[in-house]
């Protein structure tokens, strides 16, 4: 076990981005029209990387699986982005901002890339606006905010419900304007299948065109790997279906360490699964938790009266009902952060009180927020004595201005009108803080080749915080990455162009070609998603919100045998040399199956319970926190960050050993 | 629910394809309608047979990724929504359900039911961006004060997701909805103000170049569109159009 330097340069907290930046090396823009610079994947950090590199005067080469940037999955983000803009002068500030995601991610983060976070939110937002992102404004003209998740300050710009969307357009108008100049080749309906390395270092990729399905090879001084999170292992998750490991997994498998792949964000408000033909879930606001209250059934016989149909939620009275929440964190209540509510809800569906035919869901209720605004507007309306149904129905107008299009949302999908009866939701499968382990200059264990946005692990710890994700990926694309990657490539100005007939390239592709041809040539009996959802079923009884040892092993038992079985009996028709939706899927199912593994192997290691990981035999025994997670900062304050040797439960292990001088380690308490 | 599909099937661009027909039945109401075609597929696959291909990613309704004509209509016969959220209970027990491809001479067919829609991305490389680069130095954001109801108006415009659902519909194949959605957040917008006028004449020219009609005023293309556009946005860009012209 080797220590892993994460380069964080010296010095005080708030000057070391800035005094490091003026000491890296630099390429004179002669030089840079001469180097390559290759991007896989084009959302938040992809997209605004690939631009921010053209501008500078790097060619580009970018690669998206979907028929355009402007699918990535980082589109269908809604809450907001954070800034420490401090524009509603609520005492923001970037150490405010620093303090809170270090805390939100239960110290597990590194202390000087989150700060660094933080001093560049204010750019991002300055960036956008130039860009012609429309964020809500208030009658002045000014930037709106909201706060989120369980913060102290309004630091969230959001365009409505659509955040992502609007970030993301912007980041591929900036790379439009580089596609037209010729300065970004954007291959789109390409998908990442293997790195190339030359003298070890990072050199290029080999791509499959989904469309036509020839391998094809590409090179470049450096490559960037902005593939996103891999909550797909799940097969049920909030995730877009084709996302995937694949582009990250593979360059861990060249030699990137992977970073404390089972710390996975578990999102408390989605819309429950609603039978097995399932294919993914579907999140609904967190910002929902502001106005609804939580609760299932006090009484088993209700419960069964309810699955049964014979009773209705709005049947119960108020003593009927369990506000668990409510119940066991009065100081939070049903604001507690998300990893905390999602293991409450799991607590009572485990213990028999779940609502639907599935046994997977709780209520979100809306009664008492409708009649208090009800109420409220009678008051300043001046209707006096108004009936109750009058009530109801100002009190749902004032609902429906807060949650019109989350509630029209809910409506289509279930059927339901969730301004009459409670919504049922369950947790899911929402974000991936691990990832690809990157030094504070966003480099992997592989020189040349980094990690950007949601596919590296740095920022957010064990849990992230709402609206961080956003920020984080802009961040990473927009003012990081331009600027550290220079350092690297300020030594490849003699380099010329790097040849595509070396062995390296011929070996990696032949390598593709037969792995894809295996799976053709397989004639199997059994679908890729048949495979899939077994694995998905795994992970999440096993592996997901709450684990324990016992299950652990087992599951990494499990999940080989099931990869055993994938590889001799899977089925995928059609050929190569087409558009085969069934073979795109084989490979990126193949690298979930050993993922999986390498997941259940890291949430054994590690014996604490932190953020979104939660250990069931680290709990507080006594005292006011009995039964919550207990973080163990003397023996897991570090980085687990994994090698590949050939087999995912045999890998390496070395931990970066993590220090906080500007921050006190704390217990969180929501009691 | 038992159903009956009757699908546009073509192996390739050079294919020249024809309606097969599928009965599927355990369908559930609850069940989006790619999660039938699902149904549908992993039992083409069990039998060894090629799946039926469509596009499709986020499943939500937001990354404009899936498309289809159901039963003549662009994402199917509900409203304000993509493909992705129409579900199976606005069917009805023994349909027959038909579903092609987006058709357009700007949309070459791929596959079965994907086509290619790289003709939306070459309109943009063509000036749907605010010249500005990346800096750390951009002026601050609150330096301009944006009444607020061009902030609205340009979000509402920006919210296109680039799906096609107006183009197919357009009985003149126009891409008039989608081009004018882009010109108008930007013309909405100071910081778009400055290049306004090269960026419509750009766009509609890439617009005419890449094969779409003219626009006729049917405004079939506000009906079917998943995300409300409006047709103001094609009046504004004919007012900007105008502007630049002469």
């Amino acid at each position: 076990m080797a220590i892993l330097d994460s380069k964080t340069p010296a010095g005080p907290i708030k000057d070391k981005w800035t005094n490091y930046k003026n000491q890296i090396n630099v390429v004179n823009p002669a030089n840079k029209r001469a180097i390559d610079v290759i991007v896989v994947g084009t959302g938040l950090a992809g997209g605004s990387a690939s631009a921010s590199l053209a501008e500078m005067g790097y060619n580009v080469k970018a690669f998206a699986f979907q028929d355009s940037p402007r699918r990535a999955h980082s589109i269908a983000a809604q809450g907001g982005i954070n800034a420490a803009k401090n524009y509603q002068n609520d005492g923001d500030s970037v150490y405010r901002l620093f303090y809170d995601t270090v805390k939100g991610g239960d110290y597990r983060s590194r202390e000087a890339n989150v700060y660094r976070l933080a001093e560049v939110s204010a750019n991002i937002i300055d960036q956008c606006v130039a860009q012609g992102v429309p964020f809500a404004r208030d009658y002045g003209g000014l930037l709106d905010n909201r706060s989120f998740g369980g913060v102290l300050v309004s630091r969230t710009f959001y365009a409505k419900g659509q955040t992502g969307q609007q970030l993301l357009l912007g980041a591929y108008s900036a790379m439009n304007r580089q596609i037209g100049k010729g300065k970004i080749k954007m291959h789109t309906r390409h998908e990442m299948l293997e790195l190339v390395k030359v003298d070890g270092k990072a050199r290029g990729i080999i791509t499959r065109n989904l469309v036509t399905g020839e391998i094809d090879r590409h090179s470049a001084h450096a490559v960037v790997i902005a593939s996103g999170g891999y909550g797909n292992v799940f097969f049920l998750s909030t995730n877009a279906m084709g996302s995937n490991v694949t582009a990250a997994w593979q360059i861990h498998k060249k030699g990137a360490y992977f970073a404390n792949p089972c710390y996975t964000q578990i999102h408390p408000t989605c819309i429950p699964r609603s039978g097995d033909y399932q294919s993914k879930l579907t999140l609904m606001s967190e910002s929902l938790r502001n106005d609804g209250r939580i609760w299932v059934p006090k009484n088993m016989d209700d419960v069964m009266a309810i699955r049964k149909g014979t009773k209705k939620p709005t049947d119960l009275s108020e003593d009927e009902r369990d506000y668990y929440l409510e119940r066991r964190y009065p100081a939070f209540g049903n604001l507690v952060p998300r990893d905390v509510a999602s293991r409450a809800a799991k607590e009572r569906c485990d213990e028999g009180y779940g609502v639907n035919e599935t046994g997977e869901a709780v209520y979100l209720d809306f009664k008492a927020a409708i009649e208090r605004y009800g109420n409220e507007t009678a008051t300043i309306s001046g209707e006096k004595n108004a009936s109750l149904d009058r009530i109801k129905e100002l009190g749902e107008k004032v609902i429906e201005n807060k949650y019109g299009n989350l509630f029209q949302m809910y409506e289509k999908i279930t059927d339901e009108n969730p301004y009459k009866t409670p919504m049922m939701i369950y947790p899911a499968v929402h974000y991936t803080m691990g990832g690809i382990w990157v030094d504070y200059n966003l480099m992997t264990t592989i020189p040349g080749c980094y990690a950007a946005g949601e596919a590296n692990f740095s920022d957010h710890g064990a849990n992230r915080l709402g609206a961080s994700a956003l920020m984080q990926g802009l961040a990473d694309g927009y003012f990081v990455l331009p600027y550290t990657i220079g350092d690297y490539l300020a030594n490849d100005i003699r380099t010329g162009p790097i040849s595509i007939d070396t062995p390296e390239f011929v070996e990696a592709e032949k390598s593709v070609t037969e792995r894809l041809e295996k799976f053709i040539n397989n004639k199997g009996t059994k679908t890729v998603d048949y495979f899939h959802r077994i694995l998905g079923k795994i992970m999440w009884d096993k592996v997901g919100m709450a684990r324990n040892a016992e299950g652990l092993k087992a599951a990494i038992e499990e999940i080989k045998s099931i990869r055993e079985e994938f590889h001799k009996d899977v089925m995928v028709p059609g050929g190569m040399f087409e558009l085969n939706p069934e073979l795109e899927k084989a490979a990126r199912v193949s690298d979930f199956l050993e993922l999986g593994e390498l997941f259940a192997n890291d949430a054994l290691m590690r014996e604490e319970s932190c953020g979104g990981h939660f250990r069931e035999e680290s709990i507080e025994l006594d005292g006011e926190q009995k039964g919550e997670a207990k973080r163990d900062d003397t023996n897991y304050a570090h980085v687990a960050a994994w090698e590949w040797t050939g087999d995912p439960s045999k890998s390496n292990l070395h931990k970066e050993e993590l220090t906080f001088n500007d921050i006190e380690l704390k217990q969180r308490s929501y009691k | 629910m038992k159903l009956t599909l009757k699908i546009w099937r073509q192996k390739n661009s050079n294919d020249k394809g024809k309606i097969e027909t599928y009965p599927v039945d355990n369908v559930s109401e609850h069940m989006s309608f790619l999660e039938m075609l699902d149904v549908l597929n992993e039992g083409l696959v069990a039998k060894g047979d090629i799946p039926v291909a469509f596009d499709h990613d986020c499943r939500e309704g937001i990354c404009g990724m899936c498309s289809m004509y159901i039963n003549g209509e662009a994402h199917g016969p509900d409203r304000g929504v993509t493909t992705c959220q129409l579900h199976m209970r606005k069917f009805n027990d023994g349909d027959t359900i038909y579903i092609e491809p987006f058709r357009a001479k700007g949309f070459p067919i791929i596959k079965d039911l994907v086509v290619d829609r790289s003709a939306f991305d070459r309109i943009q490389h063509a000036g749907g961006f605010v010249s500005v680069n990346t800096s750390g130095n951009t002026q601050d954001a609150n330096a301009i004060p944006i009444p607020k109801d061009d902030a609205d108006n340009a979000f509402d415009a920006a919210t296109c997701i680039g799906c096609g659902a107006c183009v197919a519909t357009c009985k003149n194949a126009s891409a008039m909805l989608y081009v004018s959605a882009k010109v108008s957040q930007f013309s909405l917008l100071p910081q778009g103000k400055v290049e306004a006028k090269r960026r419509v004449l750009n766009m509609v020219d890439q617009m005419d170049k890449e094969g779409f009609g003219n626009c006729t005023n049917t405004g079939a293309c506000e009906v079917e569109c998943p995300k409300g556009i409006s047709l103001e946005n094609i009046a504004r860009m004919n007012r900007e159009y105008l502007k630049a012209s002469i």
